[in-house]
């Protein structure tokens, strides 16, 4: 890695703590001003198992993980076997070796083994071994060169709620894991920059949560998955202080409902799921369409098909979001690239949702959604667009009004003199239906036909309020790298390696899927010498649905269904085998 | 403002086959939401898919005709939304006790205030005759042509043991008391159940007119204690001669919207949206 990129991990078993030790740090480093990445391996149990932690500390902005790491923490043996190998040099590995036999033979050259007796200074300052991961932070603090203070502070903000017996006692373990390291060696030249202006950290859902209340969400019904399980619990915890109602449901039948009842009634409401979820959501996401009532929902996907791989990630429930439920009707898709989009996605689904009358999907997945990264602070002043509402007592109301843009005026309970039914069934302009005794009868033919075409003509009009599709980089490259969603972050990533090769590449990024912005993304793709389109799938969902709207096939394409996010070097690695066979 | 009948009809002439046991539940609704003096604007009346779905048409209210099954959701949300309207959430026992069976005991857990009507017809009809989760042992369909080998369910049973606070049965040939039932669930501050016997007279002919008429007795009329739970228990499973229509069950409890922290600002349709100045900083501080 470049001089002022340092990425670090840790692993051990679940319950050893890796998660709140790595949590730790990052906040560590973003209180520091540096610009932070993370990626936590995790599974599918609650104790024991293999969970790792990687950190990414750098002083310029940063996208990914990243490819190498150059310090390890290995909280037990496996981490150890499995990990150190996997080391850059210069680095080293931080462990007890009172617990654990590091093997040196298996280390990289240059990388070396940087004991602390983690346990015993755990158990002689708190009389129990629990805080051993806290020393070898200190450790840790010390060999990257972050400030003790920070450290303290950081401690503090992780462990406050437990008193502040427990946090003065975390800082004198880290405080002596951290001088027992600098006895022994003295800090790495990474040429870390800590300036002390500190950064927000968090994750994609996170920040998502943040957009959402920014927008005006009055309530969320969820069922728990993972990974969209995280915005019901930040949620939960933040409803009381935000006025926001959190409904745990039976299911996520339930859960959609619930939230089509909510926007028919007029609170914004919103789900989040994830892929095994929203199957179950189907049924309704119709019912939103045809009925005309706003709904966003979250879907987070993981690795599929059925229960799939719960704690790992991938990019493919995009057709089926794409398709989902019978028929035609008009649904928007935005899938934000970054945890500083996810905030933008959130407020706009919203006034997406109330400007179409449609359901609104954010397509986020587990490594967007649940990774920390360091933002910059968000635009809590967004716009609020409820979009069309009738005014009481109008003589004549037609809820489901033709009109020009497909949109008709929304009337809410309690409002005088506006009564009207939604219905599932196909219906005329004032909600009456067509579908028993009108079914077949010439008038009403004709009717089916203009109501289903003003109703798909609100995504013509919505097409307007889609953001093309962005290109990174210089103008002029000899490859431009495709991608949709969070993979932008492997990809920008890729760009700056590629700098140093001789290869010019560009990357175009989408992430407003649909409606989409067909001229923009066709012009881009014309304009581009060679193609190579990235996405975590097998099938490439998103290469077809541009080559089906656009008309070009892309060149070449990298996908991924292993369940890990895209690592820069891999696409390095693609892109330097497309141009050689040129 | 006094509410008459013609205001809350609508002037939809319903589909139903003559001779259904659904024009009395639709004429008791009328009357009982006329009891009541509802505003017809505060009223939302929700439905799921089926013959008895297609009610919330003849009413000049808000209405949500939703999809098989999910009626309970769709009132629920629309409750939470705001508390200040009074729900109707009604369908026949397919929707409900079939499709939407989980659904239907976690909002009687949860006692949302709201009433549910069911139209229970111990049958299939728009679908043209199939078995339906009320139909009896034995009874012969286009899906069970030699005779159905399920146990029906029990609703007014199910209701007991489910936590709902108003568990009523009436009966299409009794408009009168199941006006009264409906009145009474609507009054009723908390989930309330009306279960309706109501004659499908194109596909049920074992659970007839004349069927209920023989066996039909009213609670009212024996005495019955509606504080009783165990006594309501032992009415919910009177079955065969004599079949009790009327109040089984009656308790006073907090409702979800009453505990719900959200609501007690108002209802969520009422609040400002967006975060103030003050809310933004603090919640920025929680990350860094």
């Amino acid at each position: 890695m470049p001089e002022g990129d340092v990425a670090i991990r840790i692993g051990g078993a679940a319950g050893d703590g890796v998660t709140s030790t790595g949590e730790v740090y990052a906040i560590a480093c973003a209180r520091s001003g540096l610009h932070v990445t993370t990626y936590e391996s995790y599974q599918s149990v609650i104790r024991g198992g293999h969970v790792w932690f990687q950190i990414r500390a750098a002083n310029e902005k940063r996208y990914s993980q990243g490819d190498t790491f150059q310090l390890l923490i290995g909280l037990d043996q496996q981490t150890l076997d499995v990990h150190a190998p996997l080391l850059s040099a210069p680095g080293g590995v931080i462990h007890d070796n009172d617990r654990h036999d590091l093997d040196e033979g298996i280390l990289p050259e240059g990388v070396q083994s940087l004991p602390v007796p983690a346990q015993a200074i755990s158990m002689d300052v708190s009389g129990k071994p629990l805080m051993q991961n806290v020393a070898t932070l200190g450790a840790l603090a010390h060999h990257v060169g972050l400030d003790l203070k920070v450290l303290h502070g950081s401690l503090a903000k992780m462990f406050g709620r437990k008193g502040e017996e427990i946090v003065k006692l975390n800082e004198t373990v880290a405080e002596r894991g951290y001088r027992h390291a600098a006895k022994q060696h003295k800090p790495f030249e990474f040429a870390l920059r800590p300036n002390g202006e500190g950064r927000l950290l968090m994750s994609g859902h996170e920040s998502l949560c943040l957009g959402a209340l920014a927008g005006g969400v009055k309530l969320v019904a969820q069922y728990p998955m993972t990974p969209a399980s995280g915005i019901m619990h930040w949620m939960a915890a933040h409803a009381k202080d935000y006025g926001v109602l959190v409904k745990q449901t039976e299911d996520e039948l339930a859960a959609m409902n619930l939230v089509i009842g909510a926007n028919f009634a007029g609170a914004r409401a919103m789900t989040a799921t994830s892929g095994g979820g929203y199957a179950l959501m189907v049924e309704a996401t119709g019912l939103a369409g045809m009925t005309e009532t706003p709904a966003v929902i979250v879907e987070a996907q993981r690795v599929g098909p059925s229960t799939g791989l719960p704690t790992k990630t991938e990019q493919g429930d995009l057709q089926m979001v794409f398709g989902a439920s019978q028929g035609d009707f008009p649904r928007i898709i935005l899938a934000p690239r970054s945890p500083e989009e996810c905030y933008e996605a959130a407020w706009r689904a919203f006034n997406l949702a109330e400007s179409y009358q449609c359901p609104v999907f954010i397509l986020t997945d587990l490594y967007l959604g649940e990774m920390w990264r360091t933002v910059e602070p968000p635009d809590f002043q967004v716009p609020i667009i409820r979009g069309l509402v009738a005014e009481d007592g109008g003589e004549g109301y037609r809820r489901y009004e033709i009109t020009e843009s497909g949109v008709s005026p929304r009337a809410f309970p309690g409002q005088a003199g506006l009564m009207f039914i939604a219905g599932s069934d196909e219906h005329d302009e004032k909600g009456e239906l067509i579908s028993d005794i009108r079914a077949g009868l010439p008038e009403y033919v004709d009717t089916r036909t203009r109501m289903m075409e003003k109703r798909m003509r609100k995504l013509e009009t919505a097409l307007n309020e889609m953001k093309p599709p962005e290109l990174w980089g210089p103008e002029d490259a000899d490859l431009t790298i495709v991608s949709w969603g969070s993979t932008q972050a492997a990809v920008r990533d890729a760009l700056e390696i590629l700098k140093g090769t001789g290869i010019t590449a560009n990357s175009l990024e989408f992430f407003d899927l649909w409606p989409l912005r067909v001229d923009e993304a066709r012009r881009a793709l014309e304009a581009a010498s060679e193609t190579l389109m990235v996405e975590g799938n097998y099938t490439g969902q998103f290469h077809r649905l541009l080559r089906a709207e656009t008309g070009i096939a892309l060149g070449h394409a990298l996908r991924k269904y292993d369940g890990e996010p895209f690592y820069p070097r891999e696409i390095v690695a693609k892109a330097e085998e497309v141009l050689r066979g040129r | 403002m006094a509410v008459e009948v013609h205001v809350i009809k609508s002037d939809t002439k319903p589909t139903w086959c003559p001779g259904c046991g659904d024009f009395g539940i639709l004429n008791a609704t009328l009357k009982a939401v006329q009891a009541t003096q509802l505003d017809p604007k505060d009223l939302v009346v929700v439905s799921g898919i089926g013959c008895s779905s297609n009610l919330p048409h003849f009413l000049r209210s808000y209405g949500f005709h939703g999809i098989h099954g999910r009626v309970m959701p769709v009132a629920t949300g629309i409750r939470l939304a705001n508390p200040d309207l009074t729900v109707i959430a009604t369908g026949g026992d397919g929707d409900g006790y079939g499709i939407g069976l989980g659904h239907f005991i976690h909002a009687m857990r949860r006692n949302f205030d709201l009433t549910y009507i069911v139209m229970n017809n111990e049958i299939y009809g728009l679908t043209t005759g199939q078995a339906s989760p009320t139909s009896e042992k034995g009874m012969v369909t286009k899906s069970t042509p030699w005779g159905s080998i399920e146990w029906p369910v029990n609703p007014i049973a199910l209701a007991l043991s489910a936590g709902a606070s108003y568990i009523s049965r009436g009966f299409s040939g009794d408009p009168k008391q199941m006006a009264t039932l409906i009145e009474g669930g609507l009054r009723h501050k908390g989930f309330a159940l009306v279960d309706v016997f109501s004659p499908c007279v194109t596909y049920n002919k074992v659970n007839t007119y004349p069927f209920f008429r023989e066996r039909v007795y009213k609670l009212e009329d024996e005495d019955h204690d509606t504080s009783d739970l165990l006594a309501a228990y032992e009415k919910a499973h009177e079955w065969g001669e004599r079949i009790p229509i009327g109040l089984f069950y009656r308790v006073d409890k907090a409702t979800y919207e009453e505990e719900e922290p959200a609501l007690s600002r108002g209802p969520l349709v009422k609040q400002p949206l967006g975060l103030s100045q003050e809310q933004a900083e603090a919640l920025i501080q929680e990350f860094r």
